[in-house]
């Protein structure tokens, strides 16, 4: 069983659940990594310590920015020559886009956002959410080479072995770019809520610390998104300390609070961290559908009756400006740090 | 500019979802237009306000999803196409991608097409990137902001990154998310119009295309257990007090 796992990268930085992608595929057989990009070595040589078999290299400055296209024909032609029987991807704003392109090419399906593969003859069962995780759909792809993407955190992620040496073989680039990257805004650090392993939350209620006396000069809105920033800068200690993402709900991202990249829920991110501490959340089911599938979560409100509270494993009625600093010191002191 | 919006319909976000008999039943809840194709419909008519043209919503889907055409109609798209054919029953993304592209085709194609970022109930958000692909049209997907300037479209991407700026010639694939801007809600006039509207059905002989064979199909549709979670309430006098036991309660979850 041969099996391609697509390494996606942003300027070299890996999306942790390749690996995961990685170690999923050497539960089957033998793994090929592919790395796509410019000056892409380091990532060949992770892909080795991560375990893969051999690693195919298309490195070339028309693949330096990420394109669809680009990409997309560099991934067919590969799996045109070679037939692998399955190929991995971990699940990203990039590899979707990938994925779909080359399973045109290639005639055949994409199985998206996988909870659960298991190898059956020489097919596959993928399992997968759907319904905005309401239901669970086994599925299966009739077309060769089987394309899945896997869901962050779904699947062991395997131990990286410093040093380990393998094949690199670089192949060649295809296909023509249909757009081109004018530039990146980079007001906005990365957020990667689908790789957290704890997240921590803010929603309206972050707004809401009547105590704090806004700059002289704001009008009302302003002097509301002030008040939300400080909220949340209070959501960025816990966060940091636990070595956690931050978060938000969609209310917090409509008042202006946060940029958008940090959306929990139905039009924001769907997560499944370990911890999720939600601040100032009612929990409206848009929300709730992209966060219910933390191991543990952790609600503060001080309203007893927010719909929240009927997901969490711990809940807090009170106020969030008091219970999430003395939280903070509270993990500070029992942790060491 | 002729701007095609490309729309599903969707049971409702509050429906109660189950399988029964294999099959996925929401109940009374009522089918919706997908609320991520909101955006879309929100980004097209934005485009038409900015550089004028038309905006046709296209539909694949059931007699009943002209309901979530004539929502884009209300909202302000000049016309509605919905294709529909009994042979359409088990449409994968591929599939619907090649319905939607032959469709386009049939319009006569378009200066831009665009979609929401995925659907609510497949959630595959595949289709995009494949009608692009088979029209041979640049993707750029998951735009939060769109400017057209001459045949050019340039796009701010949201992506995990961060935004990234990227640009293409006309035509082009575009899938909005969220901060394209929210939904305008359709205006009393537009209610009348669109209840009025005569929409065209497309069969796929109307297409000349057949229906395309599924690659990926269900085997299996399964409701998770239902969730039995008892939340526990953490209380004290003072907030240290509330802050020391859940810190307790937290590592002893060992998640950290």
């Amino acid at each position: 069983m041969k099996t391609f796992v697509y390494i996606d990268h942003f300027k070299g930085e890996v999306q942790p659940a390749s690996w995961e992608a990685l170690g999923l595929a050497k539960s089957f057989g033998s793994a090929v990594a592919l790395v796509f990009g410019s000056g892409v070595d380091e990532v060949a040589k992770a892909a080795i310590e991560y375990g893969a078999d051999e690693v195919l290299v298309a490195d070339d400055s028309s693949l330096e920015d990420y394109r669809a296209e680009t990409y997309a024909s560099t991934l067919s032609a590969l799996a045109s020559s070679l037939n692998p029987n399955l190929i991995l991807f971990p699940t990203t704003t990039r590899t979707r886009e990938l994925a779909a392109m080359a399973a045109v090419d290639l005639n055949t399906g994409v199985l998206t956002d996988l909870i659960g593969l298991e190898a059956n003859g020489d097919s596959f069962v993928a399992t997968r959410p759907i319904y905005e995780g309401k239901l669970m759909e086994k599925t299966v792809c009739s077309g060769k080479p089987v394309m899945a993407t896997i869901r962050g955190r779904a699947f062991a992620k395997p131990e990286r072995e410093a040093g380990k040496s393998g094949t690199i073989t670089k192949v060649a680039a295809a296909g023509e770019a249909k757009s081109s990257v004018e530039g990146y805004s980079a007001s906005e650090s990365a957020v990667n809520l689908g790789d957290a392993g704890i997240i921590v939350s803010g929603g309206r209620g972050v707004s809401n610390n009547p105590s704090l006396t806004p700059p002289a000069g704001m009008d009302e809105k302003q002097a509301e998104v002030w008040r939300a920033q400080q909220g949340f800068a209070l959501i960025t200690d816990l966060a940091q300390l636990l070595g956690g993402a931050v978060g938000a709900s969609r209310a917090a991202v409509d008042g202006g609070y946060i940029p958008y990249a940090h959306q929990v829920g139905q039009t924001g991110k769907v997560v499944a961290p370990d911890l999720y501490i939600a601040n100032g959340i009612s929990g409206a089911i848009q929300h709730l559908v992209g966060m219910r599938n933390a191991k543990v979560i952790v609600a503060i409100n001080k309203d007893a009756d927010a719909p929240i509270f009927k997901q969490a494993r711990y809940g807090v009625v009170g106020d969030l400006f008091q219970i999430l600093p003395a939280l903070t010191e509270a993990m500070k002191k029992k942790l060491g740090k | 500019m002729k701007i095609i919006a490309c729309i599903k319909q969707v049971p409702d976000s509050e429906a109660k979802v189950k399988a029964e008999g294999g099959q996925v039943s929401w109940g009374d809840a009522p089918l919706v237009i997908n609320p991520f194709d909101e955006y879309a419909v929100e980004g097209a008519l934005q485009q038409k306000e900015a550089t004028g043209g038309t905006v046709t919503a296209l539909c694949v889907g059931p007699e009943s999803a002209k309901e979530a055409l004539k929502h884009a109609l209300a909202m302000g798209a000049d016309e509605a196409i919905l294709v529909s054919d009994p042979a359409l029953e088990n449409l994968d993304t591929v599939g619907a991608a090649k319905v939607l592209a032959a469709a386009i085709q049939k319009i006569g194609g378009a200066d831009m097409v665009v979609f929401g970022r995925q659907t609510l109930d497949n959630g595959a958000g595949l289709t995009p990137p494949q009608t692009a692909r088979l029209l041979g049209y640049p993707m750029l997907g998951l735009a939060g902001s769109i400017k057209v300037e001459g045949s050019a479209v340039t796009v701010e991407r949201v992506l995990e990154e961060g935004r990234q700026i990227m640009k293409a010639n006309l035509p082009a694939v575009l899938s909005v998310v969220q901060s394209i801007g929210e939904p305008r809600y359709p205006s009393f006039m537009g209610i009348r119009k669109a209840s009025k509207a005569n929409i065209p059905v497309w069969s796929l002989a109307d297409l000349g295309v057949s229906a395309p064979t599924a690659i990926v199909t269900r085997t299996e549709l399964i409701t998770p257990p239902s969730d039995t979670r008892e939340v526990e309430m953490i209380t004290g006098e003072s907030p240290a007090e509330i802050a020391e036991k859940l810190a307790d309660k937290i590592i002893a979850e060992k998640v950290l």
